[in-house]
């Protein structure tokens, strides 16, 4: 008797050790790369020097989705804070995979008294989903490769006798579908319109079509600047900040179009039974708070999210950079760009990326 | 027999008849040979049996929309499909949504009739968060709030996917599906792409085998005539790359082949082609047959090697000393001796080609990629579709196991010699 006794106060403890050294660690998941560390910085590090909660990062954001589904479905949730895009976070949310966040509750309020809820920029924050920043994909090229002057629309990128080369990509079909239809000359503004109709369809495949022998693919965020530097492509899509860093870090001579940026934003979720809600409550009221997010513009040129974030967006860390020039967000890169539109996505996404894939592979 | 029942029986020293003493201790060996083995059986069951078959059981089970929507699932088994579903079939969807908005597992539902119908989702979705405002009866409520909700196609998928099994993912895993009358027929030829792949896949793994036959028999002939020292000198430099990480193989032949790498800067530098003109040697189908063809060679030549090495050269030396032309002797003495360890090479190179994974993904582009990646794909991604992908594995599974039946059949498992 005495000895089973012994046994469960052993186990006992070590349950509650565990639990214990569980409360004092986060994973958190993102995309890798500059991204993460622009993380790192700003939030990861304060954190833990301010409470000594360790955080784990685990460069997975690319399947997010997935990932929390068979985590949620398998009762394993091993992941505490997704880094996730906000269409993916609307489908997550509409699936009861991840936690309604009510925003006034969790997310600290600005400097000067205003509520979360009313200074996030509007329309970014989702039930299931807080924004951190804004982030653009276009077009960019290393100047090397066109010294007469690089392209500068989309038409230019569509025009391979003009500027010829490999153009790398991304290997989905958001974004690329958009761009085809405006190369082929739809109205910016129509452009959801026309690609939720079959005819319009077809005419955004057939666009990519004429350029698909010059195209090589990429599926991770890092990719195109190296692509862009091995000259293995000329002309890249890719995430601004990507490029913003290979330029200031790495001294590449990079290019970017802004003609038809497309932005979007990237946020935060929370999937469900964590187990750990009380840490990650106070790790996000933390990392979103206005200083924060403006702080993490220094490391990498995405907006923030916040309104009241923008004005305190100062110089890349390090150098003499003003980041404002950089930024998706800057009124003159802002000029022509689209809307990246989530809800679109949400609805069309399995049925154009199934064609999107037969397309590619044929 | 029957004068064998007559003799007396053997006794051991025991008094037991000797059968029954030696049945016993076969039994006791037998026992024990099965607690040796049995650590090995568990942890196959584990890690090999039981994930197949859940795989399997994935790729035909269909729980979403009887599970989320149990009440509409159920009213919808009277509806014949003519007309627009009657007031109990609205009543029970909106007693679901009802449920699943509380639950939040009304996306889930959504989710899968998306699949089916693009656009679906949101018309589920945003009926499902005004619903429980409403009251009875339903059905001119639903018919308001959304003209989709009079979509007869909707219903009748709705109907069907609500059995707990479809072969639905089967039927895209070959490029068929149901269409608006419940048919089964081919896809449109834009989603296309699953056929075409397997075929591919199988094609490609051909000629990568073949190539392998073509590169290893006479290395593998060298290295069994050659004197020991310069026969294991050699060996080593087949087992080199052997040993070396796949990844940092592969990963070679793409400084090698890529636009601005070693031999495009060789042809440029010396005049072959000009700048603009440079080879695409990678990203393609060409990439992933170099790339493969000399990552698998190795298992070529070993069992190759191994049997041309318990081949005397005796033999040959008699069949041309009785005159036979050395072409002859060869084809006809020593060729048909060699079978074995070509078959042995030939099926572990084709089925290790066939699901071959990563070096496709590195250097295959969109033209040299394989099934395996196409699976891959389907479980990545936003719109990950596990059940698509393990439809497919278990195709190529099966595809597998039939080429080694086939092959069984052919040579004989127990001719082939690994080395």
């Amino acid at each position: 008797m005495k000895r089973v006794l012994i046994l469960t106060g052993t186990v006992a403890a070590l349950a509650l050790g565990g639990a214990v050294a569980q409360d004092k660690q986060l994973t958190i998941v993102s995309w890798g790369g500059a991204y993460s560390k622009s993380q790192i910085e700003a939030y990861h590090k304060p954190y833990t020097e301010k409470t000594g909660v360790e955080i784990l990062n685990e460069d997975k954001s690319a399947n997010a989705l997935a990932g929390i589904r068979a985590q949620v479905e398998a009762g394993n949730v091993t992941w505490d804070v997704v880094d996730m895009l906000q269409a993916d976070a609307q489908r997550a949310c509409d699936e009861g995979l991840v936690l309604e966040i009510p925003h006034d509750e969790w997310l600290a309020p600005a400097p000067d008294g205003t509520p979360a809820s009313q200074d996030f920029i509007e329309g970014t924050l989702g039930p299931c989903f807080i924004p951190q920043i804004l982030y653009a994909t276009m077009f960019a090229y290393n100047t090397e490769a066109f010294p007469d002057g690089g392209p500068q629309t989309i038409e230019d990128v569509w025009d391979v006798e003009k500027f010829p080369g490999t153009r790398a990509l991304q290997q989905i079909p958001q974004k690329n579908l958009e761009w085809a239809l405006i190369a082929d000359g739809v109205e910016p503004d129509k452009v959801y319109e026309v690609l939720a109709t079959e005819e319009g369809q077809n005419r955004a495949f057939a666009k990519l079509d004429e350029i698909k022998d010059n195209v090589i693919w990429w599926s991770e965020g890092a990719q195109p600047p190296q692509m862009l530097a091995d000259k293995e492509a000329v002309i890249a899509t890719a995430y601004n900040g990507r490029i913003f860093n290979a330029q200031v870090n790495e001294d590449q001579p990079f290019e970017i179009m802004w003609d038809h940026q497309m932005f979007e934003t990237d946020g935060w979720v929370v999937p469900v039974d964590t187990g750990n809600e009380e840490t990650i409550k106070d790790y996000l009221k933390f990392a979103t708070d206005t200083q924060r997010l403006a702080d993490q513009a220094k490391y990498i040129s995405y907006g923030p999210a916040r309104q009241s974030s923008a004005p305190k967006v100062g110089k890349f860390e390090g150098t003499d950079i003003d980041m404002k020039p950089h930024m998706p967000t800057n009124p003159e890169n802002l000029k022509t760009a689209i809307p990246f539109d989530v809800q679109f996505w949400a609805d069309y996404g399995d049925a154009l990326e199934e064609r999107f894939n037969a397309w590619v592979a044929g | 027999m029957a004068s064998a029942s007559k003799t007396p029986e053997l006794l051991a020293a025991d008094g037991t008849p000797l059968k029954h003493a030696l049945r016993r201790s076969q039994a006791q060996e037998r026992r024990r040979a099965f607690l040796l083995v049995a650590p090995l059986l568990v942890f196959l069951l584990i890690v090999f049996a039981v994930p197949i078959l859940s795989m399997i059981w994935r790729s035909v089970y269909n729980p979403e929309i009887r599970g989320y929507l149990p009440q509409t699932a159920a009213a919808l088994q009277q509806w014949e499909g003519a007309d627009v579903p009657p007031e109990p079939v609205f009543q029970a969807m909106a007693a679901d949504m009802i449920v699943g908005v509380e639950n939040r597992t009304i996306g889930r539902a959504a989710a899968r009739i998306n699949r089916e119908i693009p656009g679906a989702r949101s018309t589920v979705m945003r009926t499902a968060r005004q619903v429980d405002e409403w009251s009875a009866p339903y059905r001119e409520k639903f018919l308001e709030a959304d003209e989709d909700w009079a979509n007869l196609e909707f219903w009748r998928i709705l109907k069907r996917e609500s059995r707990l099994l479809t072969p639905t993912y089967y039927l895209l895993a070959i490029d068929y599906e149901y269409n608006a009358q419940g048919e089964i027929a081919p896809r449109p030829e834009v989603y296309q792409v699953y056929k075409g792949l397997f075929f591919r896949t199988a094609w490609m793994s051909i000629l990568i085998t073949g190539l392998c036959v073509v590169l290893a028999y006479p290395i593998s002939y060298m290295l069994a005539t050659q004197p020991a020292r310069v026969a294991n000198l050699l060996l080593i430099l087949v087992l080199l790359p052997f040993w070396t990480s796949l990844l940092v193989r592969t990963s070679a032949w793409i400084v090698l082949l890529q636009q601005q790498g070693v031999i495009n800067e060789l042809l440029v530098a010396t005049g072959i082609i000009d700048g603009q003109g440079r080879l695409r040697m990678i990203y393609n189908r060409t990439g992933t047959i170099v790339a493969m063809t000399h990552i698998l060679l190795p298992f070529m030549v070993l069992p190759l090697y191994s049997v041309m090495k318990t081949i005397p050269p005796s033999y040959l030396r008699a069949a041309k000393s009785l005159g036979a032309h050395p072409f002859r002797a060869w084809w006809r003495v020593y060729f048909p001796l060699t079978i074995p360890g070509l078959a042995a090479g030939c099926i572990l190179v084709f089925i290790l080609a066939i699901g071959y994974y990563i070096t496709p993904a590195l250097v295959g582009g969109d033209s040299g990629i394989f099934i395996s990646n196409l699976i891959a794909q389907n479980m990545q991604g936003s719109s990950a579709q596990l059940k698509l992908a393990a439809a497919l594995a278990t195709i190529l599974l099966v595809a597998v196991l039939l080429v080694y039946w086939v092959f069984n059949k052919l040579v004989g498992v127990d001719r082939l010699k690994f080395g």
